[in-house]
C-alpha cells in the first residue's frame, strides 16, 4: 500500500473509531434545518426562498465543528512530527488528511441533503442546483478550513479564532452557490455559478496543499 | 566522513536565544552525547537537527550536503525519538508500528514485528490500544522503530532511558551499543548518567537568559 493511501486508511480507521464524536456536525446540521420551519411556519414560498441559504449556513457551520479536529491528536501525540520525518512530501499528506475530512464531516451532510430539501419544500430544480453547489463546493470548505487548522493547531483553544478567521472567506462560496439555486428556482441558467465555484475549488486544490504543508511546519516551532 | 555535522547553528525561541554557534561533526562509529540543565535547549537541539525546527542562523549537513537539499535521503536514513512518541493512543502496538513502517517505506511482515515486541517483552499486549499501556511500555512501543528501520544510519535520541525498567535500560543499551559498531551514528541527550561504555564525544549546553 502506497503511504497515503495507509494514510487514509488509518484515518478513516480513527474516524470509525470516535464514531460519537463524528455525528456532532451532522446532528447539528439536522436541527438548525429542522428548526427552521417550526420558527418561520409552514409557508412553502417563504420556505422555498430561505430554504438553499439555511442548508448552505448550516454546511458551513457544521463543517467548522468537525474541522478542529483535523490535526489536533496528530499535533499532540507526536505522529505529525513522524509523518512530517517521513519519505512522502507533506502537501500529498495535507491532501490526504483534508479528503478524510471531507469523507467524515461532510459526506453525510450531503447524503442527508435531500430530505432536508422535503423539509424546506425546494423544488425538483432547485434541489438539484443545491447538490450540484454542495458537491462543488463543500471541498472548498475542507482545504480552505484546513489552512487555518494548521495555523492554529499549535494554540489551544483556537476554536473561536478559527471561525473568525474562516467564515469571512467562505462569503463568496456562499454568495455564489444561493445564487445558482435562486437562479434554478426562476428557471434560468446557473453554470455561471457553478462555473465560479469550480474555479475557486481548482484554485485552491492547486494551492492549498502548499500553503496547509507550510503552516503545519510553522506550527512546529 | 561525517555522517552529520552543524555549522554554527543557532535557535531561537520564544525570543530567547537558546544556543548559538554550536559546531559538532559526528562520524560513522560515533556517539554524540547532548548535556545541559532543563531549558538548556537539548531538545531544541534535537529537533532543530531533523528540520523540524527552524533555525535562526548556521547549517546542518548530512554526508557533507546540506539536509535542505536532500530531505529524502535523510529522512531514509534517519530514525528520530522524540518527547512526544508519536503513537494515536486509539490504536494498538501492532497497528501504529504497521503504519509507520508504510510511511517510511520499510517491508517487513507482522510476524517480524511480533517477533520485535516480543523482545521488548511486549507479548500479549501487541493488539490493546496503546492507551491503555503504562508510560514504559509505551516507550518501548516507540522504541521498536529502532529495530524496525535497519536501513538507517542516524539516530536521534532525545531522552530515549526516561521511564524506562532497568531491563529496558539493559535492552536499548545494548541496541545502541550494536547499532554503534555496526557502522551507525547516534545523538542523544540523557539526564542519568549514560551507561553506555563506548567512546563519545559530548557537547554541553548551558542555559541562558
Amino acid at each position: 500500500m502506497t503511504p497515503v493511501m495507509a494514510l487514509l486508511k488509518r484515518d478513516l480507521t480513527l474516524a470509525f473509531h470516535q464514531r460519537a464524536e463524528l455525528l456532532q456536525p451532522v446532528i447539528f446540521f439536522l436541527l438548525v434545518i429542522t428548526l427552521f420551519p417550526l420558527a418561520v411556519g409552514p409557508n412553502a414560498s417563504t420556505l422555498q426562498i430561505i430554504g438553499p441559504g439555511v442548508i448552505w449556513v448550516a454546511a458551513i457551520l457544521s463543517s467548522l465543528l468537525g474541522l478542529e479536529r483535523l490535526f489536533r491528536d496528530d499535533y499532540q501525540d507526536g505522529s505529525l512530527e513522524h509523518l512530517m520525518l517521513s519519505t512522502t512530501p507533506l502537501p500529498l499528506i495535507a491532501l490526504a488528511k483534508v479528503t478524510t475530512h471531507w469523507l467524515t464531516s461532510i459526506v453525510p451532510l450531503i447524503v442527508l441533503s435531500p430530505l432536508l430539501a422535503i423539509f424546506l419544500h425546494l423544488s425538483e430544480a432547485m434541489y438539484w442546483a443545491l447538490l450540484a453547489t454542495l458537491l462543488l463546493g463543500t471541498p472548498l470548505l475542507s482545504l480552505v478550513g484546513a489552512i487555518a487548522v494548521a495555523l492554529t493547531v499549535g494554540l489551544n483553544r483556537g476554536g473561536v479564532l478559527l471561525a473568525l478567521l474562516l467564515v469571512p472567506i467562505f462569503i463568496p462560496l456562499l454568495i455564489f452557490a444561493t445564487s445558482a439555486v435562486d437562479s434554478a428556482a426562476m428557471e434560468l441558467p446557473y453554470t455561471a455559478q457553478l462555473a465560479f465555484i469550480a474555479a475557486m475549488l481548482l484554485f485552491a486544490l492547486a494551492l492549498a496543499p502548499f500553503a496547509i504543508a507550510y503552516a503545519l511546519k510553522v506550527s512546529q516551532n | 566522513m561525517s555522517v552529520l555535522s552543524a555549522d554554527n547553528l543557532s535557535v531561537v525561541k520564544n525570543d530567547r536565544l537558546l544556543f548559538d554557534k554550536v559546531n559538532f561533526t559526528l562520524a560513522a562509529h560515533g556517539l554524540l552525547y547532548v548535556k545541559g540543565p532543563n531549558g538548556a535547549g537539548k531538545t531544541s537541539l534535537l529537533r532543530a537537527i531533523t528540520g523540524l525546527l527552524e533555525t535562526e542562523d548556521g547549517g546542518v549537513y548530512f554526508l557533507n550536503q546540506k539536509v535542505a537539499l536532500q530531505r529524502t535521503l535523510f529522512h531514509q536514513q534517519l530514525v528520530y525519538f522524540g518527547h512526544k512518541l508519536g503513537l494515536n493512543l486509539r490504536l494498538s502496538a501492532l497497528e501504529n508500528l504497521v503504519f509507520w513502517c508504510e510511511q517510511q517505506n520499510i517491508q517487513v511482515s507482522q510476524d517480524d514485528i511480533y517477533g520485535i515486541l516480543g523482545e521488548l517483552s511486549l507479548v500479549g499486549l501487541e493488539d490493546v490500544p496503546v492507551g491503555h499501556l503504562s508510560a514504559g511500555q509505551q516507550r518501548r512501543v516507540a522504541l521498536a522503530r529502532l529495530w524496525l528501520k535497519t536501513a538507517a544510519s542516524l539516530w536521534v535520541l532525545d531522552e530515549p532511558f526516561t521511564a524506562l525498567d532497568s531491563n529496558g535500560i539493559a535492552l536499548l543499551t545494548k541496541k545502541v551499543m550494536d547499532f554503534l559498531h555496526a557502522g551507525g551514528a547516534v545523538i542523544m541527550t540523557s539526564h542519568q548518567e549514560l551507561q553506555i561504555e563506548y567512546p563519545r564525544q559530548e557537547l554541553v549546553l548551558e542555559y541562558r537568559i
